[in-house]
């Protein structure tokens, strides 16, 4: 993480998108700061986590509608508030932002949201731009780091000028991408004090059918505003090509046609009628270049603009620059380039995996034993789905493991049903799906895979873990007793290590009827600290290449030189190895031991 | 943005075009697996060309992708830097710190112009090593250095981390890659050592440095002909005589404990109507021997029977 606390004003610092966000929310001022971790938007919190505890608090919420939610409140007490989440937390957060948008904002209130195009790291690659007309929010797009600081701050301003809820909208190449940024300094915030207005924060019918009218009347301010505002960018180049485009199209744009006519919005909504008009009436043919859905495009088009867009740019995936010219090529405007002969060997299958000692690797062997139909849950465990482990049959999106369960178990599966759901992915959405199983006496067992951190997204702490965002001690959720308060009589906990009392008691856990909970207990070998225990190393003489322990996916083993029956001995990488034994516990001929006790 | 120096944001009214007739970026592309350290490497090359007064961009992929998958990330340094990430076919260095991903990297180097500087260390992933058929292949790239070597237009194959195990600190065999780097790519030498002095921690600052020399000496030795590329192994592929699995189940022995079935890593064993094992999906059963040795009552013998002259003897064990 870039030291970005006390660097003096107007220096020049390579911070990436997120670092950026996080010092325009800092510089504009932001009281108070909430998220849910989630690939890219991470960072944001963590490095707003790393201003000074009096100029802003900063905290992880149990999950985005629960951060959106304090965001607000802290508006409503007349505080500038932020809430960072990466595209699918929108989707959690969004019955209190589609209530929020109504009711506007007090002290400015600013949602950083990051979209993942390329589903580098997600479920889905959803557009969060189109939440901006489903809303009336107008969404920022910045371009790079110092766009993305700048424009944050902007959003308090527009936050509180046109009273709304602003969307800063970055994407994985925004916020993983350092690039120089002028840092200013922090515009202290006089509180506004709480608003006592019930008719604009109190959403009753009677009070909402008047402030839609607000917000519809806000609607048309803002693209007023927009008609001239500094974010939109009109760059006069060759008259014959006009390209629009936002974000971090923009870069991808200027590197494939540096000649170009280019209109780059600052604000991908609402867009500006008047300047769009203007810039299409200036130029010869009128591109569209955004990512994803046809946002922009379609708008124009409702303007009875002539534009091209999607027929030549995809509308999934990430954009770059050899998809750009791709698209300006197919279109006509460029000359295709000579066919590069480059040589490029087939290349290597190399899918993420779980780590060497990684505790959900026994939960997964005793799932796959167990024969079980098994709903899965968001976290490093859902690539157990791959082989070897293959013990997952469905994964929809936070917390749905336990609900898919029941509707599978009520539908009649005739397989025992297990869900298998991560501690933060539990506290974040999962605690209700557990009481609808125990309310509506669902016979299924959920596996509480308890590695006492988020550990997807690096490893930051939750109400499970005892620690706050600035590592602060603080209470401590004690699962097996919240589990027994909902009703549950079967609770066990069972330690991931050990592989024999895994297979039996999720063994028994399943021959129970009712909802029975199994926690299984060990901390992940990355976060918080790094678990190294001594190497352990094969016998090769007494390997039997069974492969037994290849059924794990430990990326510390792989084959050796050796041979027996022409398949494979083992080899343990020892720098990989953690001393975990598993391998060692599924060895058919008890050929793995500690390095030091191995014959050599 | 058009200037790093400035905070201003343009008027939307027609500007001059910004950083007309700016020189083309130097794109270097550092790749390898999760862990190996490839950010930092990335880092250390960003910082010193920004030090050098470059608008610099760097872009990488986290989340997912560090779960021992491929990593990669992007450097462009320049006048004027567009695009966060390099153009297929327009990387000037491409530095890899696992040979695997050095190859799949390849069409993105410059054709012709392009220097690929690769450690020849091989992380064999366990997705590699899936196949329990006796004389199955190690599922891992096949090119030889020589073969990659030459369809570039300047390759070094070096053995990065074994030069970094000599020197006491297997955790240094990047900042070889990067010493060798800094032979290609041209900033002073003190430079480099200095941002590496700055970067790592304070106790292993001399192995540090002495990692770059080292590798910055590898390819100036290398260029005047003294150093020769380092050799990869080829995947082993042992060779067997042609068999076939048969299983011998013996249906008196067989207690429906069901061990086989749920340990076979295949899934190819099966409890029929009377609960006795069967073999489901003879297609799939590689003759690992696992149920077998697994079996608490002896009732699943595998052989692995000749096919050839001599058939039904089964083969030596």
């Amino acid at each position: 993480m870039e030291e970005t606390v006390g660097v003096p004003a107007n220096t020049l610092r390579p911070l990436t998108g997120n670092e950026a966000i996080a010092r325009g929310a800092w510089e504009a001022g932001v009281k108070v700061a909430a998220a849910y971790p989630g690939t890219p938007s991470t960072e944001i919190l963590e490095n707003l986590g790393s201003y000074p505890a009096e100029d802003v608090h900063a905290q992880w919420s149990t999950n985005e509608k629960v951060a959106l939610d304090v965001a607000i409140g802290a508006s409503f007490a007349g505080r500038r508030a932020l809430a960072a989440m990466k595209h699918v937390g929108l989707n959690v957060a969004a019955d209190a932002f589609m209530s929020q948008t109504y009711i506007g904002a007090n002290g400015g209130l600013v949602l950083a949201v990051c979209d993942d195009p390329g589903i580098h790291s997600s479920q889905n690659e959803q557009d969060t731009r189109i939440y901006g007309a489903l809303a009336t929010v107008p969404i920022l797009e910045p371009s790079d780091a110092q766009e993305a600081l700048d424009f944050t701050r902007l959003a308090f301003d527009l936050s509180e000028r046109f009273d709304t809820p602003v969307i800063v909208r970055g994407t994985t190449r925004l916020s993983h991408t350092r690039s120089p940024v002028r840092v200013g300094t922090r515009a202290e915030m006089p509180g506004l004090g709480f608003l006592e207005q019930p008719a604009k924060n109190v959403m009753i019918p009677a009070h909402a059918r008047r402030r839609h009218a607000t917000v519809l009347a806000r609607e048309a301010k803002l693209k007023e505003y927009l008609e001239d505002a500094p974010i939109n960018r009109w760059e006069s180049g060759n008259p014959a090509i006009g390209v629009v485009t936002a974000g971090t199209c923009y870069p991808y744009v200027r590197e494939v046609l540096p000649d170009a006519s280019v209109l780059k919005l600052g604000a991908s909504w609402p867009l500006p009628e008047g300047l769009l008009r203007r810039f299409c009436a200036s130029v010869e043919r009128v591109f569209v270049v955004e990512e994803l859905e046809p946002v922009i495009e379609r708008e124009m088009r409702a303007l009875g603009l002539k534009v091209e867009g999607k027929a030549f740019f995809p509308r999934e995936g990430e954009l770059g620059p050899e998809l750009v010219r791709a698209g300006f090529e197919k279109a006509g405007v460029l000359q295709p380039r000579p066919k590069s002969n480059a040589w490029a060997p087939e290349p290597l299958v190399r899918p993420p995996v779980l780590c060497a000692g990684c505790p959900h690797i026994s939960s997964f062997m005793a799932v796959r034993a167990s024969g079980a139909r098994v709903a899965g849950d968001i976290g490093c465990y859902t690539l157990a789905c791959l082989d070897p482990l293959r013990g997952i049959d469905t994964t929809v999106s936070m917390g749905s493991s336990i609900g898919n369960a029941i509707g599978m178990v009520k539908a009649g599966e005739t397989r025992p049903v297990v869900a298998t759901i991560g501690d933060s992915t539990f506290l974040h959405a999962g605690i209700p799906g557990l009481i609808d199983a125990v309310y509506n006496q669902a016979n299924l067992t959920v596996l509480l895979l308890d590695n006492h951190i988020t550990a997807m997204t690096g490893g930051q702490d939750h109400p499970g873990t005892g620690k706050t965002l600035r590592g602060e001690e603080t209470a401590k959720v004690d699962y097996e007793a919240l589990v027994r308060a909902i009703g549950i009589k079967w609770v066990r906990t069972v330690d991931s290590y050990d592989l024999a009392a895994m297979y039996q008691q999720l063994r028994e856990a399943i021959a129970y009827r009712g909802v029975a909970v199994l926690i299984a207990n060990r901390p992940c070998v990355l976060d918080p600290v790094k678990i190294k225990g001594p190497a352990l190393q094969v016998d090769t003489a007494e390997c039997n290449a069974c492969q037994a322990c290849m059924n794990l996916g430990c990326p510390a083993m792989s084959w050796g030189t050796e041979t027996f029956e022409g398949r494979h001995k083992i080899r343990i990488d020892q720098s990989l190895c953690i001393g975990c034994t598993l391998c060692a516990q599924v060895c058919t001929v008890d050929c793995i031991q500690p390095a030091a006790e191995v014959r050599q | 943005m058009s200037d790093p120096g400035s905070t201003e944001l343009a008027a939307a009214i027609p500007v001059p075009l910004p950083g007309a007739g700016g020189a083309e970026p130097v794109n270097v592309l550092v790749v390898g697996v999760g862990g190996q350290g490839v950010i930092m490497v990335s880092k250390l090359i960003a910082l010193l060309a920004q030090q050098q007064g470059y608008e610099v961009k760097q872009s990488e992929v986290h989340g997912m992708a560090k779960r021992g998958g491929a990593v990669f990330s992007h450097v462009r340094f320049g006048k004027l830097v567009w695009s966060p990430t390099i153009p297929k076919g327009e990387a000037d260095f491409l530095v890899a710190l696992e040979w695997a991903e050095g190859l799949r990297w390849l069409d993105y180097l410059r054709p012709g112009t392009g220097v690929f500087i690769c450690d020849t260390k091989q992380i064999v992933p366990p997705f590699s090593c899936r196949d329990r058929r006796p004389g199955a292949a190690l599922g891992y790239v096949r090119e030889t250095v020589s073969d990659v070597i030459a369809r570039v237009g300047e390759g070094y194959a070096i053995d990065a981390t074994h030069m970094a195990e000599q020197l006491g600190n297997d955790r240094v065999g990047n900042v070889v890659l990067l010493g060798a780097l800094s032979a290609a790519l041209n900033f002073p030498a003190a430079q480099w050592e200095k941002i590496v002095a700055d970067f790592v921690p304070k106790k292993t600052t001399a192995v540090n440095l002495e990692a770059l020399r080292q590798g910055r000496r590898w390819i100036e030795e290398a260029r005047k002909g003294l150093q020769h590329p380092a050799s990869v192994p080829p995947p082993p592929s042992p060779t067997v005589a042609d068999y076939r699995v048969r299983l011998e189940i013996t249906p008196q022995w067989c207690k429906s404990c069901d061990i086989c079935v749920k340990m076979c890593p295949e899934r190819c064993l099966r409890l029929n109507a009377e609960r006795i094992v069967e073999l489901a999906a003879p297609d799939k059963c590689t003759g690992c021997r696992l149920c077998e040795w697994l079996c608490p009552d002896f009732a699943i013998r595998v052989h692995l029977d000749r096919t050839m002259a001599g058939a039904g003897m089964e083969a030596a064990r």
